[in-house]
């Protein structure tokens, strides 16, 4: 499904990746863990297209097209998505204003037929049930006034509205206490979990792979992968710290 | 949020998807009977002589034209206007006379081509093809200078309203508008307004009878279709004690390289538990990327809560014109009246605003809100300028201003001109004033989710709007949105 190959990237004409390379199939669900400063995040704006961040070197393939050739936008539209660490405020518009109004720009550009306001509101009235949150919740102004758990939570109904084929998640879990850590796993696991779906799990902490099982767990190092294993190496990682592995 | 909205918002959305560059650059080609070029006291009994008017008419303009004859421009507000040569412009144009027009039917098929270019709301098209059971807005179609067709008279002559061209109600009602033209703004009030006074060429007349709800509301489409044709409206509306009326007013032009000149004055007058809500969504070509072109839009409105517990409410949406002077204000002098402004001004290129509002608390316990939204794209400039002032008698005045402004690049500028006068211990005035940039975070984020970017900055600066924009009638809030994305489209990237 992505295939990343030798990635270089600079943010600021710093290079941050140094030669990134990963393959992801359908049906996996892959962590990629590292200290902080390695790349993690830089890792997921670049596959998401964020502008600033410059690829140098390298190739990335979406079910075989080219994913850098592509405007953000598209690449939503081919079916990325991209958690984000810090979900942003949009003030004066309503959750489901935006939601609705993105999931209709990419069925436009797939060339699918808009939903309607009923068939949307039933859409996301089955999401935000799904992970315990209140449909008022989805009435007000995008993540304004939400607390930490709140707005990772809101990501991740998003995801469930807009289905997409990859997930890319940016330490979906930090800021979350235990309870709603259970819950935004199930998330994932729920929406993710499927054999024509993959999942990036940026994460610095193993405690999120306790709910949501990786099949393959990567340590990304100075801009590299460093290593590579099954979960395994996520509970290694916990133990040993980051220091004696990413070498 | 309510399916309605909803329904609003994917309206909004396709009719901006639909649209290009400036959809209303165009002219239609009707025959126009012009005054001569220039301006002197013939061009004045030309306009009052053509317009049958009585004797106490022409010689209101003709003072007010010697009155002008002394006055200079203002200079205070930001703006930067290169002088205007009044000698090279017409000061009167109306399609050719034809008889009284007993339907649309009759309509120039011409004048009604432009209404369906300029995309009058669906709900209006129905209205004027006799749909039935569609909804009533009454459209006092003004094209150009001279009222062409007047729809819904009957039903509102039932209630007891008057809604006529200003022109018409000179001749048929001419004690009410002697009692309220020029008192709300005084003929020398401003040199814009005292022209005006000389040389407006039509406009509206509304009154609402005692205690009478106004059964639709009222919309009035401005359009300036003449080239070198200054405009000069003049609106006057009077709602009686414990009434209350809705007015809408929307403006286009289409594309021309000569620099326009409008200067429309607008009167309201509120007595007793009387309401005014006045409406504006004003979308005048605002001139090229380059800053050629576009209407020069020097306004005065004016609105005098007269009586006890009457209530004003402006809200306007101005997107167009290269250079706008507006002030929109209320002057509250009933004991407990209530003034409201609600604006949103975008610039964008090479456009400038200088745009606000007064409010004079007069009376007792009269209270007033101000929300302003400026949004400077390109290389514009946007103020708001806006006076507060508190006469000494007036005790328990309360005043809420709040002031935001957003800017897109860094080549634009926003300024707020805050005066506040109070003259009274009593008054509560609040102020509150923000600028921010649109966040690259913000954009990001809507892009991720699948917006392109100018779908992604009309959704944020829409969402930045939304206080003022619900403050529309829905029809025209829909206009609104799909205006204010059209107006940024290229201010990012």
């Amino acid at each position: 499904m992505l295939q990343i190959t030798n990635l270089h990237a600079t943010v600021a004409d710093k290079p941050i990746l140094k030669g990134l390379t990963l393959s992801l199939n359908a049906g996996e669900i892959h962590a990629i863990m590292g200290p902080n400063g390695a790349g993690k995040s830089t890792l997921g704006y670049v596959l998401s297209g964020r502008p600033g961040y410059e690829v140098t070197e390298g190739s990335v393939t979406f079910n075989g097209e080219d994913l850098l050739a592509m405007d953000p936008h598209e690449r939503a539209a081919a079916g990325l998505f991209l958690g984000f660490q810090y979900p942003v405020e949009i003030p004066g518009v309503s959750n489901v204003q935006f939601l609705r109004e993105a999931l209709n720009a990419q069925r436009k550009h797939r060339g699918e037929e808009p939903l309607s306001g009923g068939e949307f509101l039933k859409l996301a009235r089955a999401q935000a049930d799904a992970m315990g949150m209140d449909m008022e919740m989805l009435k007000r102004p995008v993540n304004v006034g939400f607390s930490g758990g709140e707005k990772k939570r809101n990501e991740m109904v998003q995801m469930g509205i807009i289905d997409p084929a990859l997930a890319i998640l940016d330490e979906t879990d930090s800021g979350l206490d235990i309870d709603a850590l259970r819950v935004v796993g199930e998330g994932i696991n729920r929406i993710m979990r499927r054999p024509d779906k993959a999942v990036l799990l940026i994460t610095h902490y193993q405690r999120l792979l306790d709910y949501v099982q990786p099949d393959f767990v990567h340590v990304l190092a100075d801009g590299r992968i460093t290593r590579s294993g099954g979960p395994e190496l996520a509970l290694e990682l916990e133990r040993e710290g980051y220091k004696e592995l990413a070498a | 949020m309510t399916d309605e909205i909803e329904i609003k918002d994917r309206a909004a959305r396709e009719a901006a998807d639909k649209v290009a560059d400036y959809e209303h650059g165009w002219s239609s080609d009707i025959e126009t009977e012009f005054a001569e070029k220039g301006l002197n006291e013939d061009t004045v009994r030309f306009i009052s002589a053509k317009k049958n008017e009585p004797e106490w008419m022409l010689e209101w303009r003709l003072k007010a034209f010697r009155m002008w004859q002394e006055m200079t421009p203002p200079d205070w507000a930001k703006l930067n206007v290169p002088p205007i040569d009044y000698q090279d412009a017409y000061y009167y144009a109306a399609p050719k006379a034809k008889k009284k027009l007993e339907s649309l039917d009759e309509v120039d098929p011409e004048i009604l081509k432009v209404y369906e270019k300029l995309g009058i709301p669906i709900e209006e098209q129905k209205v004027l093809a006799g749909v039935e059971g569609a909804r009533k807005v009454a459209v006092d179609a003004v094209f150009d200078s001279v009222s062409v067709a007047t729809t819904f008279r009957a039903e509102l002559e039932r209630a007891g309203v008057i809604f006529r061209s200003i022109s018409e109600a000179i001749k048929e009602y001419p004690d009410l508008v002697r009692k309220w033209l020029g008192k709300v703004v005084p003929m020398h009030d401003n040199y814009f307004a005292t022209l005006n006074c000389a040389v407006f060429s039509d406009g509206t007349f509304v009154y609402i009878p005692e205690g009478v709800r106004c059964p639709m509301e009222l919309s009035t489409y401005f359009r300036i279709n003449a080239e070198n044709t200054g405009q000069f409206e003049r609106t006057l509306i009077v709602a009686d004690k414990g009434s209350y009326v809705s007015y809408l007013e929307g403006c286009t032009a289409p594309m021309r390289d000569e620099n326009q000149l409008h200067a429309a004055v607008v009167e309201l007058v509120a007595l007793d538990d009387a309401e005014i809500k006045y409406s504006t969504v004003q979308n005048w070509y605002p001139g090229d990327a380059e800053g050629k072109g576009g209407i020069y839009n020097f306004v005065t409105k004016r609105a005098l809560c007269q009586g006890k517990n009457s209530k004003v409410s402006w809200t306007q949406v101005e997107t167009g014109s290269a250079v706008t002077w507006k002030y929109p204000s209320c002057v509250l002098n009933g004991e407990n009246s209530v003034g409201e402004f609600y604006s949103v001004a975008v610039t964008n290129n090479y456009q400038q605003a200088d745009t606000g509002t007064k409010m004079i608390h007069n009376g007792k316990g009269s209270r007033s809100t101000i929300i302003s939204k400026g949004i400077s794209a390109g290389r514009s400039n946007n103020t708001y300028r806006g006076l507060v002032r508190v006469a000494p008698n007036a005790e328990g005045v309360r005043n809420f201003t709040q002031c935001d402004s957003l800017l897109l690049g860094s080549d634009c500028g926003a300024h707020t001109v805050p005066y506040i006068e109070v003259r009274n211990p009593s008054a509560q005035i609040e102020h509150e004033a923000t600028t921010s940039k649109i966040s690259d975070d913000q954009l990001f984020y809507a892009m991720q989710r699948g917006l392109g970017q100018e779908e992604a900055v009309a959704l944020i600066v829409n969402g930045f709007a939304k206080e003022v924009l619900q403050q529309l009638p829905m029809e025209f809030a829909v206009e609104a949105q799909k205006l204010l994305g059209i107006s940024l489209e290229g201010s990012v990237g």
